[in-house]
């Protein structure tokens, strides 16, 4: 499995699209790697510098609807690249989930409240997110604040999470 | 309990249920174009699995960077092509005979009704037009389906859209469509098929029909569809006539492809559209909607009239119709990009080409180009696009540049003007 731990980049806005997330010029690429110095180049949200803040970060914690858009696989590719393979959202779009998944990287979804709740009392401090797959189960630090929040995953995206993709799943089983 | 378009072609295809709401369904065809393509053959040649499950069900062409515009284009162009011929893939469509995927793979015939389609390309759902189950995927998707045919889906939860009424002329598809994802939201439809219905697109023709289709994804969509009828059967006769006795027994046939009358949905919403009037996007997501009224007068630096949405050859005689005899503003300047060689040709034909050229359009070869700020017509910073495409994301077509979607006639009426306005085929 891939690292699901570090530390949480907040990005307050919903609707955050694939275009934003690496824009279509990119796409000319055939290698992964030469994604890394784009990633978030052209997301709209106020004080965001794609230069500087994503320095260190692991972990992306947004709104709803991440990753409309585009069926750009480069997307998921520009973070794992960046070593960021969690993003947890109220909601993502259909094909950025399947793809992050099929990668073997992490789309995790909570319920509105709970993205609210990590908004009001983590966004701005130095956050750390780790994911135990295991027990379905995100942890939380900061500081000396700790908790554990439960998330619901299917089977399906669990196993791909586990056994590292879908090409290997349905190479093994079709 | 009656079952949903999606649900009958799910059932007909699905090959395995592995987990709870999975389905892994066998694929009919597998379209591939050189943008997303080529890392899926580099990745299965790296696993040393270089195979195609079918190579008559996989269709490919170069159509988003066409004639190569640089050396990367130009490899991936290559990696495609020699893939093709490797696996002897024939239907294949190369530099001269390619145009925008999701037009020219209906005008080649390969998309029938209850198929299940799927490409690396999220405009995919504009095969729904024909009631096939068209959905985009991204390239670990496509690659397992080019090596296996299959691929897994959630289970198909059906929104319906119910068109009453009949549209005023001067209002198309594209307005229809626009209104539509200002009613349901960028993500009202996320998971979801949407079925349109209605004696508005029954009355439709089958390309305004792919302009619904190709936009659902712009509501979240997986896939927008139709239910065939007489209309998909002509649309298809030439390919389909050594099939069946008739038309009318190709018909029944594909009747199986409608969803029952009890069919459960998430959601069925009624709209009539009889007092629609032409619209456009403002901002950078597709559900901000206004309409060209409330927009009137902003001015644009560019006019692009081409892409799977409106670059067929109805959308050509509509832009045509309006710029007859006229010039554009000297303040613009404006694109046409055909959709498809069979467009240009048609277009050529009926005069519609020196129309464009006289009233001062560039006229491009067909290709996705400028529609995702690749190549032919990308935007400065700063500058406005009056555009017939479906996206109108920050930056799409070129970094700092904005984008207005709209129908072809207020982009032809627009081109005169220099800025966003009704065309007089609409009166109101």
């Amino acid at each position: 499995m891939k690292n699901f731990s570090g530390k949480v980049l907040f990005l307050d806005r919903s609707d955050i699209n694939t275009d934003e997330i690496i824009p279509a010029k990119y796409l000319t690429e055939i290698t992964k790697e030469a994604l890394k110095p784009y990633l978030l180049e052209d997301l709209v949200l106020e004080g965001f510098n794609h230069k500087h803040d994503l320095q260190d970060k692991a972990v992306i914690v947004t709104r709803a609807n991440f990753g409309c858009g585009s069926s750009r696989e480069h997307a998921p590719w520009a973070l794992e690249v960046n070593g960021i393979n969690v993003v947890i959202a109220e909601s993502f779009a259909r094909i950025f989930r399947q793809n992050m998944f099929n990668c073997g990287m992490m789309a995790i979804e909570l319920p509105k409240e709970k993205i609210d709740y990590l908004f009001a009392n983590y966004a701005g401090k130095e956050t750390f997110i780790s994911v135990d797959v295991e027990n379905d189960t995100i942890v939380v630090t900061s500081g000396e604040q700790r908790e554990e929040i439960k998330y619901t995953i299917s089977e399906f995206d669990k196993t791909l999470v586990k056994e590292g993709g879908w090409v290997g799943y349905a190479d093994k089983h079709y | 309990m009656g079952k949903t378009l999606a649900e009958k072609i799910f059932d007909a295809h699905r090959i395995d249920m592995p987990f709870p709401e999975t389905h892994v369904l066998k694929l009919d065809m597998v379209f591939c174009h050189e943008i997303t393509t080529p890392i899926a053959i580099t990745d299965l040649m790296a696993r040393g699995m270089d195979r195609v499950f079918d190579p008559t069900k996989i269709k490919a062409v170069i159509d988003h960077v066409t004639p190569a515009k640089d050396s990367k284009t130009a490899e991936q162009g290559k990696i495609l092509r020699e893939w093709a011929r490797r696996h002897g893939i024939k239907d294949f469509f190369d530099i001269g005979r390619n145009g925008v995927c999701h037009a020219l793979f209906p005008e080649k015939g390969f998309v029938r009704p209850g198929y299940t389609i799927i490409m690396g390309d999220s405009h995919t759902c504009t095969h729904g037009a024909f009631g096939a189950f068209a959905a985009g995927v991204g390239t670990t998707d496509l690659e397992v389906g080019i090596l296996k045919g299959v691929c897994a889906f959630r289970t198909p939860k059906t929104i319906k859209i119910v068109l009453n009424g009949t549209l005023k002329p001067g209002v198309y598809a594209k307005d229809v469509i626009l209104y539509i994802i200002k009613e349901l939201t960028v993500n009202g439809a996320t998971d979801k098929v949407i079925e349109f219905t209605g004696p508005v697109v029954d009355a439709m023709s089958m390309e305004a029909r792919m302009t619904l289709c190709n936009m659902a994804i712009e509501a979240g969509g997986t896939c927008g569809v139709c239910y065939p009828d007489m209309k998909t059967v002509e649309y298809l006769w030439e390919y389909i006539k050594d099939e069946f006795a008739s038309k009318e027994e190709a018909l029944q046939e594909y009747s199986k492809w409608i969803s029952d009358a009890d069919a459960q949905y998430e959601k069925v919403y009624e709209f009539d559209v009889s007092h629609l009037e032409p619209l456009v996007t403002y901002g950078y997501k597709p559900d901000q909607v206004k309409t060209v009224r409330e927009m009137e007068g902003t001015e644009v630096d560019q006019i692009y009239i081409g892409s799977c949405t409106n670059g067929r050859i109805e959308d050509l005689r509509v832009a045509a119709a309006v710029l007859k005899g006229k010039k554009i503003s000297d303040h613009v300047r404006a694109i046409v990009s055909p959709a498809t060689p069979e467009v240009y040709a048609q277009a050529l034909k009926e005069g519609l080409i020196e129309i464009f050229l006289d009233a001062g359009f560039c006229v491009t070869n067909p290709t996705c180009g400028a529609c995702l700020g690749m190549s032919n017509g990308v935007l400065a910073s700063g500058e406005v696009c009056a555009s017939t495409t479906n996206r109108n994301f920050n930056g799409r077509m070129g970094k700092g540049g904005m984008v207005h979607l709209m129908s072809p006639a207020t982009a032809a009426a627009t081109a005169i003007a220099g800025k966003i306005t009704n065309s007089p085929l609409f009166q109101g």
